[in-house]
This record gives C-alpha cells, structure tokens and sequence, in this order.
C-alpha cells in the first residue's frame, strides 16, 4: 500500500515491475508461438499431401503420356490393355455436379432470399437447424436414397427407361445436400447488404420483392457466386453419393440419364481392392487424385477472385 | 376531412398544406417517440424541422412515406394527410404513396447499378415508361433538374458507387425524383457532405421548390434558415413552435425555440 503513495514512474521501475513485465512478455511470445505453430499444421499437412500426390504423379507419367492422360477418350487402368485417358472421370465428376448446381442453386437461393428478405427473426432461427441438418446427413445414406429411392422414383415417373445407376439421380441428391452451403452463405452475403439500400429501394415505392430481387440480390452478387462455386466445389468432391448411385462405369458422355464414374467413385472403387503397391493402376489413383484437387483448387481461386473482382464496398 | 389544426393562423398569403399531420403519435416499443404533432407541410416550399437529436423530427419526417412501416415494433396514431387523404388510412397503397412522397436519407444510397439504372430504378418498377427512348428521357431530364447531367452525361454506365459523395447524394435526388414525386422528404442530406458539396445541394433544394413540395430534417440551423420558408422546431418529441423561418429566426415565441436557436442547448 506504502507503494501507492510513490509516483508512477518509480512504481513502474521497480526490480518486480520490472521482473513482472519481463515474464509477462515471455508468456505472450510463447503464446504466439504456439497459435503459429497450429496454424502452420494445415499448411504442412496440405503441403505434404500436395507433395505425395505429385511423387507419385510422377511415377505415373513415366509410364503414361501426359498426352494420352488429357485426350484419351477411354479409361482402363485395371484391363489388360489398360488405357489411361482421365476425360470419362473429368467429364462424370463435372456432369454430376452440374446436375446438382441446378438443383442446389435455384432453391439455395430462394431460400436465402425468404430467410434473409422475408422471414422473422423466429421463423429463420427454426429453419436454420432444420436446414444445417440436411448437410449433417452422413453421405452413404444419400447415396443409398439416391439408388433406391430417388433412380425408382424416376422410373415410375418421367423417365422409364432410366437405368439402375445414372448420373441424373445422384446429381439430384447431391444437390440436395449443397443447399445448406448455397443457402447459408448466400443468406450471410444478402444480410451484409446495408439496409440503407433496402431503405432507399423500399423509399422509391418497390415491394419487398422487387427490393430483394433488384438491389438486395444485385449488391450480394459477389457473395452470391462464391457460395455458388464453393458448393460446385464440395460436388466436385463428394464421393459416396456417385459410387453408389452413379455406377463405376467409366463413360464419356454428356447424358446424365447414363450411368458413369466421377473421379471420386473411381479413387474410392480402386483404392479398396488389392492392388500391388507400386503398380500403374496404383500410381493412376495418385494421378486422378491430383487432377481432382487440381479442379477444386481452379474453383476455389474463382470463388476467392469473384469475391474480390465483384465486392461493393459500402 | 380529418380537423385541419393550425399552430399559427393560416394567412391568406400562405400555400395550402400539400400535407399534415393531425395529433401524430409514435411509438417504438413502449416507448413514446413523438407526442401529439400536427404540423403542415406547405405546397411548393421547403418545410425545414430542426432540433436536437432524438428529439423526433427524422421520426416525423418517416410518417409522411410510412416508412416507419418498416420498423419492428413501431406504431404510429394520428393522422398523416396528402392532399387531405389519410395516408395511415387501410385503403392508400404504400407502394402507390412513397411514388408520390419520395425520400433522400442522410447517407447517400445509390443501389451497386449504373447511373443510368439507379435514376431508371423508380420509372421501371411503376412501369412509367412506354420504351426505351422514353426512359432515357425521364434518366437525362432528372439528372438535369438534379443538376448532375453535365457531371455524368459521357459515363450513365459507370457504376453510381463511383461518384463522389455531393454527386452521389444529388444522384439519389435524380432518382427520387425520376417518379414525378409531389413531395420529396429529406433527412439530413447533407450531413455526410463537405461545405461545398452541401451548397450545391441546397441552391439545388432552392430550385427543386418550383415544381416540388419539399420537408427537410437538418441538424444545422444555418441549413435551416437558408433553405425553408417554414421551420418547425422538435424537442423531446414535442413540437415546440411552428411558423414562417424568418420569424422563428428572428422572433420565436417560445423560451426554448429562442433557446435553442441561440444555441444554448442542443
């Protein structure tokens, strides 16, 4: 207490003080430390598993043109005249998630717009969990829903000459399971929009419709596209729905009513089996592996551009 | 007719009210915001309402296009009229009233659209123009009269974000008025202005009561003095004193109007 009654500074000076402040210091270097060193983990990880997928990339394109990888029409690594052509899977991966962008992107968005524009505070903190849910649904059991639910479903129905495993179903499911990621970060983009827009619009004499669709929807755009690909991009990844439902034939076609291979299905039907390690066939997984995340890299640079390129700054 | 109730005696001099509140109540919650205002909005001039802030005059201002509408919670009694129709009454179309009565805010808002989509945004949602040469007319003639067409003739396609503050408020002036409003609410529109963009705005203001009827929220009693011709004075949600600007500049009747203006508080 006797200390209170010395000036400031000499308090501040003291051998403790001084001591206190030291080990303080110590403390928060230590701290810092160690958040960079959790943080550095993803980066090392991400890294390694970048470095492994070349190596054996590698191997593999020794044996394998880059040329044949890219343009050949036919993929199959497992026969005895095995043809590595990467197109079929490329073009199964990106059917099956175009079938679930047009799913996921009209209702994501509308549903956005009713949670951000239209529902009540009480209303949107029901719904959310609700919807979260649908993302919480473990994928092997879409997968089964889209092979014995949803492929029967259209057969009955619009398409009776739909086989057993098609794209179409699959890409139907998935898109389902894509709304919580269009619908949430949309929904976060259009409730940044400032309310003085809202405001303004609402000032002119436009409904609440008109406001949504032609200011709110509008000054969310960049939002808006980036949740749209980031989802494309979980599509591009998903696996389990498109082996089940989707067949593990690889196809080059455009048709979503044929069944065909993603990327993912081909990774997943292969890397269960007994292949020799070492192997063309083994080393191909590495290679396809490589060419999917090449893909979802090239979606998540386009959604970190349109979030820059076409930000509003209010 | 709701009860016409003039503060001051109507002279024969005077233009008649465009609108009026009767006995405007408001409330946010359980709160009371605005206690009893009637209070005319005259045709063809400029309608100044000054006090210190919270003392309800911006909560006036937003009864006359309802936009407290918008507000959760908020409950407006009394009467708003324009050209003697209640405008709280179950049969005005709000859509239909805020075309008639436009709105500036204090903060320029032009929508993320070009300067040309942001004056053609209230001509297309009431659908005011037949085709496209008649919609670049109404776009060129409001950007005139909100003196801004020779600033941004060569660039309509340019983003309205772009501009700078004073031409982006005058922008939202253009498109307020791009609907042939009859009245034109402004809240504070100059107060994120520097001093010669907010003279601009105001010899604008000047301009705009030839063919507009104009109420403004203004936090500055200069503004106040050198734009309207009518000046209310709120204070604690009560309209203290109501009259011509010069005489409550120069002659107010009460303690507090005179106190205020003198700058005593607020």
């Amino acid at each position: 207490m006797a200390n209170l009654a010395q000036p400031a500074t000499t308090r501040l000076n003291s051998p403790q003080a001084v001591a206190r402040r030291r080990r303080q210091y110590m403390r928060e270097r230590a701290i810092e430390a160690l958040l960079f060193a959790c943080a550095a983990v993803s980066v090392v990880v991400t890294l390694t598993i970048v470095l492994v997928l070349i190596r054996e990339s590698l191997a593999f394109f020794s044996h394998v043109s880059i040329v044949e990888f890219l343009t050949s029409r036919t993929w199959t690594p497992l026969f005895s005249d095995a043809e590595y052509g990467i197109l079929p899977l490329v073009l199964g991966t990106l059917l099956s998630s175009l079938v679930a962008l047009l799913v996921a992107l009209p209702l994501g968005m509308v549903i956005a717009i009713y949670l951000s524009e239209f529902a009540g505070a009480r209303v949107r903190e029901t719904l959310k969990p609700f919807l979260e849910l649908l993302s919480g649904i473990p994928t092997v059991v879409y997968g089964y829903f889209a092979l014995l639910i949803v492929t029967p479903l259209l057969q009955a129905t619009i398409l009776p000459n739909l086989p057993g495993f098609n794209v179409l179903s699959a890409g139907i499911v998935m898109g389902i399971m894509i709304i919580p990621y269009i619908s949430s970060l949309s929904e976060d983009a259009m409730r940044a929009v400032p309310d003085s827009l809202r405001d303004g619009s609402l000032a002119m004499g436009a409904t609440r419709l008109q406001t949504s669709i032609k200011v709110v929807v509008p000054a969310a755009f960049s939002g808006l596209a980036a949740a749209a690909v980031l989802a494309i991009s979980r599509a591009v990844g998903e696996t389990m729905i498109v082996a089940i439902a989707a067949g593990q034939q690889p196809n080059f076609t455009f048709n979503p009513t044929e069944s065909a291979a993603t990327i993912t299905a081909y990774i997943a039907q292969v890397a269960l089996g007994d292949l020799p390690h070492g192997s063309i066939a083994y080393q191909s997984i590495f290679a396809a592996g490589l060419t999917l995340m090449a893909m979802t890299l090239v979606f998540n640079l386009a959604a970190y551009w349109l979030r820059k390129r076409f930000r509003e700054a209010y | 007719m709701p009860t016409v109730l003039n503060i001051v005696s109507p002279m024969d001099a005077l233009p008649p009210p465009k609108m009026e509140g009767v006995d405007v109540k408001v409330f946010y919650g359980a709160k009371q915001a605005l206690f009893d205002v009637s209070l005319p909005v005259r045709n063809r001039s400029v309608t100044a309402m000054i006090g210190p802030s919270g003392c309800g005059k911006s909560t006036f201002l937003r009864c006359l296009n309802r936009m407290n509408d918008v507000i959760l919670g908020a409950r407006v009694e009394g009467a708003i009229t324009l050209d003697g129709q209640n405008v709280y009454d179950k049969t005005v179309d709000v859509v239909q009233l805020r075309a008639r009565v436009g709105m500036v805010f204090q903060k320029p808002n032009p929508f993320p659209k070009s300067i040309y989509d942001n004056v053609a945004y209230g001509p297309r949602i009431h659908g005011l123009s037949a085709n496209k040469a008649e919609l670049d007319g109404i776009v060129e003639t409001s950007l005139k009269k909100a003196g801004l067409w020779k600033e941004v003739a060569d660039r309509l396609d340019q983003p309205g974000t772009g501009l700078s503050g004073g031409q982006q408020q005058r922008l939202c002036i253009a498109r307020a008025i791009a609907v042939s409003p009859e009245v034109i609410l402004m809240d504070e529109p100059c107060s994120a202005l520097d001093p010669i963009a907010t003279a601009i705005i105001e010899e604008l203001i000047d301009e705009l009561r030839q063919n507009f009827t104009i109420a403004i929220v203004t936090h500055s009693m200069q503004q106040a003095a050198r734009v309207s011709q009518y000046t209310a004075f709120f204070h604690l949600g009560y309209l203290v004193e109501y009259g011509e600007t010069r005489q409550i500049f120069t002659n107010p009747k009460e303690a507090r109007t005179q106190a205020y203006i003198t700058g005593r508080f607020g």
